[in-house]
């Protein structure tokens, strides 16, 4: 008879700390950085108490922090860190050079706005930042999505031959902050879950050179490489989701996620923590009769074009949720979406807002979808 | 065709990428048979990122890691950790690092690994400029020397970094040159039995960088040392000592005028007489400095 | 052993050679006179490209193959038993 699952209130940092902590990572290095630093805090209070016996390099800085996790991992290590805005740009060339390297890995963002201004609280623009990086990047919706995805990253990232890194998001302040219920697995369920780590490129009875020069015949073969891994990893991602949503007994979605899209007029899409607003505000929208629906965006990358398409063609239009934007373009999202939309006759409308941690009530949400109902909404709006 | 002798300890592979008369595949051989095939280099961008070959195969017979220019400390520092929590026993992991990636672009992440007392060598093999790139002037270029970027020379002085890491309080620094071979080995043995970061700074000339002919280059290594411009040292838990032949340097009589050093390089020609002046001064200067730390 | 799929991690492994013949790159070679020649091994130290071999008598053997020809070798002789003659192909 199986023990029973513990059910906590945790603020989201400790729930991904938790769950790093039932994975077992023998290295972290990581830099404080706001709103990332309880989570560290928390880890190096597990270790202190011995409930994590890992090393945790005190690194003095977030370049040389995915840089001493990426010689770990090489090493043969599970590893970890977690970082937001300034520290992911300052760890950028090293993030690029583990997706380059494909050394599976896990790394956390608890996304932030990026100066200069100076801001502190939430928005998507770090995070979309490394999306050519070759990284898995997954996006969660609330804490306990946060503490779940944790524990996927580290089961995708060690998938056999898959070899790429993941890197989850969740809202900085909103989730990292903020206290909500989840259910933790037990102990042993986890070591099940995650077998010890297999990858290693260190034999000294067979010594390689990693990160050779490639000359320009061959690099561009490890970059296709890399996109056919990427590719696979859609279905990976699938796959693990299923076993992990198995395991749990609760719908645990891998790519996408679609709440009520299958007789909707209307689909709003989007990425992260308001992907629980829009769900707020679908309800109020299907409650006037507005037959909307939310397609939820839970891995950015590889970016699930195929998916999307599907959920979206029979649609008569679509509004896309943008936290972070590419100017010229539009909203990362929404261009993104139109992407994967092109041919099709379906106008796609987008909402930029929540930059530099702006509220967005599910009010605003339901105001903007009337107006695409009306046909008054312009086609990129910004809340300003 | 009579076998040669074998020596059966980790090598650097000839028929590599260095230029004819780079001492940097001797120095790596050196360290290799030193450290032993249990070793993981890691190599930050610098001219051995080249050397290592490419995608086809490489000289190293021991893993190498290469690095971004700043992380090559930190990289080092996550593999020693890792290896260790593996349950791995007697290995030695080495950064061998250029003066650029050491002295600035990788400056904080030296000083963050040896301030942890990380346990690992880091070898930085000092050919004073930011040679891979095109002779560009580091931190390390030393006060006069034509650089691309500095071409009437340099007016700013050698960042001592030697000295740098002793005041680190890390249990082993050393200064080497390759033109006293059989010193720079002794420190490599020394250095592999010390726990903790040890730091070997080597002095490692250049032939195209520097303006000499190929074959000067342990010539210039050996006057760099006999003129005083570069005194061999090692510093253990905090007590300085000379080594070598600069044990013998303290009394000026016995270093070599610094014009023997600086006639051979192209790099000096355009030094005025003053400048000439002013570098045998500093070099007397740095000489009483060791005078004092002798006496602590 | 270390085994990772075709063209995803970038790596080599040791080889003889990554840069090709390197004797080829020679201008002048170094041509060592056994008359000469004490055994000193100084040469055999200081090739800077591990290029010259001891072999069981004792004497060094300069490997062609590989030998760029910078001329160290003749610098550090002793007994100027080497020199740097012209490479003719």
């Amino acid at each position: 008879m199986q023990k029973a699952r513990k059910v906590l209130a945790l603020v989201g940092n400790h729930a991904v700390a938790y769950a790093v902590k039932q994975a077992k990572p023998q290295v972290l290095a990581v830099f404080p950085i706001t709103p990332q630093t309880t989570m560290l805090e928390k880890l190096a209070e597990y270790i202190a108490e011995g409930e994590l016996k890992a090393e945790l390099v005190k690194i003095e800085s977030e370049h040389s922090a995915m840089a001493t996790i990426f010689g770990a991992a090489v090493a043969g290590a599970r590893v970890f860190t977690a970082t937001s805005s300034q520290g992911l740009l300052y760890m950028t060339e090293m993030i690029y050079w583990v997706g380059g390297a494909r050394v599976p890995l896990v790394a956390a963002v608890a996304t932030r706005a990026i100066a200069a201004p100076w801001s502190i609280l939430d928005d998507h623009h770090d995070f979309v930042s490394k999306r050519d990086a070759i990284w898995i990047q997954m996006m969660a919706e609330n804490v306990q999505d946060a503490y779940d995805l944790t524990l996927m990253a580290f089961r995708i990232s060690e998938y056999p031959n898959l070899l790429l890194p993941v890197m989850m998001g969740f809202d900085g302040f909103i989730l990292t902050h903020t206290m909500e219920r989840l259910e933790v697995l037990n102990d042993e369920e986890v070591d099940e879950f995650l077998p010890p780590r297999k990858f290693n490129l260190i034999d000294f009875e067979d010594p390689v050179s990693i990160g050779q020069v490639a000359d320009s015949s061959e690099y561009i073969k490890y970059r296709y490489s890399a996109m056919k891994a990427m590719e696979n990893a859609k279905s990976v991602i699938e796959e693990v989701s299923k076993e992990y949503s198995k395991l749990v007994g609760r719908n645990v979605p891998g790519l996408v996620e679609d709440f009520m899209c299958d007789d909707a007029d209307y689909a709003i899409v989007a990425m992260g923590a308001w992907s629980g607003d829009v769900r707020e505000a679908v309800r109020r929208l299907r409650g006037e009769g507005i037959k909307s629906c939310l397609l939820k965006v839970k891995t950015f990358r590889p970016f699930p074009k195929e998916l999307i398409r599907k959920y979206l063609s029979e649609k008569k239009a679509v509004l896309v949720m943008d936290r972070a934007y590419s100017y010229g373009l539009g909203g990362v999202l929404a261009s993104e979406v139109k992407s994967a939309m092109y041919g099709l006759q379906v106008p796609v409308y987008n909402f930029v807002a929540g930059l530099g941690g702006q509220d967005v009530r599910p009010t605003v949400i339901v105001d903007m979808a009337k107006k695409l109902h009306e046909g008054t909404l312009q086609e990129e709006v910004w809340l300003v | 065709m009579t076998e040669a002798l074998r020596l059966d300890n980790a090598r650097f592979l000839r028929g590599n990428a260095a230029c004819p008369g780079c001492p940097i595949p001797k120095e790596l051989d050196t360290l290799l048979s030193v450290m032993g095939k249990r070793t993981v280099l890691v190599v930050p961008a610098s001219c051995t990122s080249v050397i290592l070959g490419d995608t086809r195969g490489t000289p190293s017979t021991v893993p190498v890691i290469h690095s971004a220019m700043a992380a090559s400390a930190a990289i080092a520092s996550g593999v020693e950790r890792a290896l260790r929590a593996r349950g791995e026993k007697d290995f030695n992991v080495v950064v061998w690092a250029g003066d650029g990636a050491t002295g600035d672009i990788g400056f904080a992440t030296l000083s963050g690994a040896a301030e942890r007392n990380e346990n690992i060598l880091y070898v930085c093999y000092d050919n004073e400029a930011f040679m891979n790139t095109g002779i560009q002037r580091s931190s390390l270029t030393p006060y006069g020397a034509w650089t691309t970027t500095t071409p009437e020379g340099k007016r700013e002085f050698k960042k001592p970094l030697p000295l740098v890491m002793m005041q680190h309080r890390i249990p082993y620094v050393a200064t080497a040159s390759i033109g006293y071979i059989f010193d720079y080995e002794q420190k490599l043995r020394k250095a592999k039995d010390v726990k903790g970061f040890r730091y070997i700074h080597l002095l490692s000339p250049c032939p195209p960088g520097w303006r000499y002919d190929s074959s000067l280059t342990v010539e210039v290594a050996k006057l760099a040392v006999d003129t005083g411009i570069w005194p061999l040292f090692e510093v253990e838990n905090g007590e300085f000592r000379l080594t070598s032949v600069s044990k013998t340097h303290l009394d000026k009589s016995r270093r070599k005028p610094v014009e023997a050093y600086l006639k051979l390089q192209g790099r000096f020609k355009n030094l005025t007489q003053e400048q000439v002046q002013e570098i045998q001064r500093m070099i007397d200067e740095m000489w009483e400095e060791i005078k004092a730390l002798l006496k602590k | 052993m270390i085994e990772v799929p075709e063209y995803s991690v970038p790596l080599a492994r040791p080889k003889l050679g990554s840069a090709g013949k390197t004797g080829f790159w020679r201008t002048s070679r170094p041509v060592i006179d056994y008359q000469k020649c004490t055994k000193c091994r100084l040469c055999v130290i200081y090739c800077v490209e591990n290029t010259i071999d001891l072999m069981p008598d004792m004497y060094p053997r300069i490997d062609y193959d590989y030998c760029k020809g910078c001329g160290v070798c003749s610098n550090v002789c002793p007994h100027e038993a080497i020199t740097m003659e012209p490479e003719v192909k």
